[in-house]
């Protein structure tokens, strides 16, 4: 121990899923109302944890916080510097507007990339609007890296991470060499508030903006034009019709069970 | 689709992660479906990444495989999805090219996991193939359906890539007989040894005592439980047993350590939509909402005339749990005689 960690955190703006979302007919989602992604606060918390437990920032240790989306992701990367990362990445270009997975992936690796020697990249299991989980992986391909992903816990111990996972009926323990991939379940930790200390501290921390451009990517890569995938139409599902709710009068699980008989469920 | 066969459809690979039944020797019900999938979209193959048995191929030969390309040279189970995706990009190129410089499969079908939409991800990248997650339908063209938001829209969606990725979730495609067998010839292919060296390895692994109850993304019928059972699953399970139903559980419940994670509902839990789902003492918050609100028949039973679980349910009982559910369960009992 006592060797310093430089950790990219990702972590993304999305709606709020409090309130209802909504899609346009061609699938590009009504991004108003949104804040930082709820499961990405668990990858800041981790990247936390294991920076101070080796010093934090004094102690040469670094979580760059890494966002892409239009102006109002900002916020995302504000959000994640008071709660205490050291610095943020925004990859912001109208070009990228309608990008899927892969074009996603492709921008957010250069952007990795440009950062120098990164020891970890972390991440949410998921992101709450798109709810893919490609785009952990399809990082950790263009960026060759190994992925432990749905990590319950972590540990760093000299240039091994390992990680245990709770999978369908079995539980894991993964090791890989760093540097490496590594994605939090929210079972990983309990994510901290920003305090007043850390809002205060935000202000002086840095905001580094990344253009197509310095990201040395061409418009036709990104975007619509770059994706492999396209939403030919986006429906809202009808909403469920009023139910019959009955209050228990000592027969309810009979008038259950008629129900279920009239459904042909039993 | 750009690789088609000669009777115009696309040429389709169905992977089987973990081989035919995980260890087992037959095919689950789930890759059953995977296989009637990638026969509405053409001529069936399949890469098994594990050892496939005698017994297995002749049931990969009844389900119209053509060929059945297995892993040779290392254990893909010893290691998280990045040798996987590689593995499977050289079964797409050891296949080859077609004459007219197409890649050989057209569709590459996978199951919807977490390791599914993973290995699909990585070798996306790899094959610059499009990739379409969460597939609840099929269109003969290759258009999926899906539904996003926590099944609030739903999508129709295609990969524009000339080899299209999708993963296609449980209970979406009946599984049927194939009209003509195929030949299932099994063809060895290596484990690409550079994409062992950076792998994430499982050095450790423990099962989980089998429950005997059906899979949870599987069923047809889940019964969950919440806060409200205040700990004792008796009643959900009773029920969930007379009904031949999967255990579910909010993760107020899973939290709590009245059962495993794994069968949490939800948003960072398990999304289910089966034919019928009961909530027993949950609430019914956004996030377990998320992961249920596609079935097709909720029922909910909860003391508190007030959750939110009751705007979604069919049918709704405001009760105690321990008294609605055993009663429930003897009465489908006593009318089954
Ligand atoms: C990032 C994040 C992710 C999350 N992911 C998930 C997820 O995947 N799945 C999930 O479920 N939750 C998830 N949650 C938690 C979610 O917000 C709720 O806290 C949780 O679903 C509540 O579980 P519950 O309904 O069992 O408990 P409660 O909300 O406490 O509800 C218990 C219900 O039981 C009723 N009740 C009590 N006693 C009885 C009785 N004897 N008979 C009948 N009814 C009774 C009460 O009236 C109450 O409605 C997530 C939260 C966050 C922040």
């Amino acid at each position: 121990m006592g060797d310093t960690l430089k950790i990219v955190v990702l972590v993304k703006h999305v709606p709020d899923a409090q309130f209802d979302r909504h899609l346009g007919a061609q699938g590009p989602l009504d991004r108003s109302e949104s804040i930082l992604s709820e499961l990405d606060e668990y990858a800041l918390e981790a990247a936390l944890q294991l920076t101070d437990a080796r010093g934090g920032d004094k102690g040469g240790n670094e979580v760059v916080a890494l966002t892409m989306g239009g102006p109002d992701a900002a916020n995302a990367l504000k959000k994640a510097l008071q709660i205490g990362a050291s610095s943020g990445v925004h990859v912001s270009d109208e070009a990228l507007a309608g990008s899927d997975a892969s074009a996603t992936s492709l921008a957010l690796a250069a952007a990795i990339r440009s950062l120098g020697d990164v020891d970890i990249v972390l991440t949410g299991m998921a992101s709450t609007d798109g709810e893919t989980s490609l785009v952990p992986a399809q990082l950790a391909e263009r960026l060759d890296l190994p992925q432990l992903t749905f990590a319950s816990s972590l540990e760093i111990s000299g240039s091994t991470a390992r990680i245990q996972r709770d999978g369908d009926g079995v539980a894991e323990t993964v090791e890989a060499g760093l540097p490496a991939l590594i994605s939090v379940t929210d079972q990983a930790n309990e994510p901290r508030y920003p305090n007043f200390k850390g809002i205060l501290a935000a202000k002086k921390k840095k905001i580094a903006t990344l253009s197509l451009v310095d990201l040395g990517l061409e418009a036709g890569q990104v975007g619509a034009a770059g994706s492999l995938t396209a939403v030919e139409s986006a429906q809202p599902r009808p909403a469920r019709g009023a139910g019959t709710i009955i209050t228990d009068e000592g027969d309810a699980g009979v008038k259950l069970v008629d129900f279920l008989a009239a459904q042909k469920l039993i | 689709m750009t690789a088609e066969n000669a009777a115009g459809a696309a040429n389709v690979l169905v992977v089987l992660s973990g081989g035919p039944g995980g260890a087992g020797e037959s095919l689950t019900k789930a890759q059953l479906e995977l296989l009637a999938a990638g026969r509405l979209l053409g001529t069936v193959s399949a890469a098994s990444t594990a050892p496939v048995s005698e017994g297995a191929r002749a049931q990969l030969a009844e389900n119209g495989v053509a060929a059945v390309y297995t892993p040779e040279g290392a254990d893909l189970s010893a290691y998280l999805v990045g040798p996987t995706a590689a593995w499977l990009a050289d079964v797409v190129s050891a296949v080859g090219a077609d004459g007219g410089g197409h890649a050989a499969f057209g569709v590459i079908v996978l199951d919807n996991s977490s390791e599914g939409k993973e290995a699909a991800g990585r070798l996306g990248v790899r094959l610059g193939a499009g990739v379409v997650t969460d597939v609840v339908g099929l269109e003969t063209d290759g258009t999926a359906h899906k539904s996003v938001l926590a099944g609030s829209y739903q999508v129709r969606a295609r990969a524009t890539s000339p080899v299209a990725i999708l993963t296609l979730k449980p209970n979406s495609v009946e599984a049927a007989p194939a009209d003509a067998p195929g030949l299932a010839t099994i063809t060895p292919v290596a484990v690409p040894e550079a994409s062992l060296a950076r792998a994430a390895r499982v050095v450790a692994r423990t099962d989980k005592p089998a429950s005997g109850r059906p899979e949870l993304t599987e069923a047809n019928i889940v019964v969950s439980g919440g806060r409200g059972t205040d700990g004792d699953f008796g009643p959900v399970e009773e029920l969930a047993d007379v009904l031949g139903a999967a255990v579910g559980a909010s993760r107020a419940a899973a939290d709590a350590g009245w059962v495993s994670h794994d069968l949490q509902v939800g948003q960072t839990g398990k999304t289910v939509s089966p034919q019928l789902y009961v909530a027993a003492g949950i609430s019914g918050a956004i996030q377990h909402r998320a992961g249920m609100q596609t079935s097709k028949v909720i029922v909910a039973v909860n003391s508190d005339p007030d959750s939110p679980i009751f705007e979604i349910a069919d049918f709704g009982v405001v009760g105690d749990v321990f008294k609605v559910l055993p009663q429930a369960a003897a009465e489908i009992t006593r009318r089954r005689g």
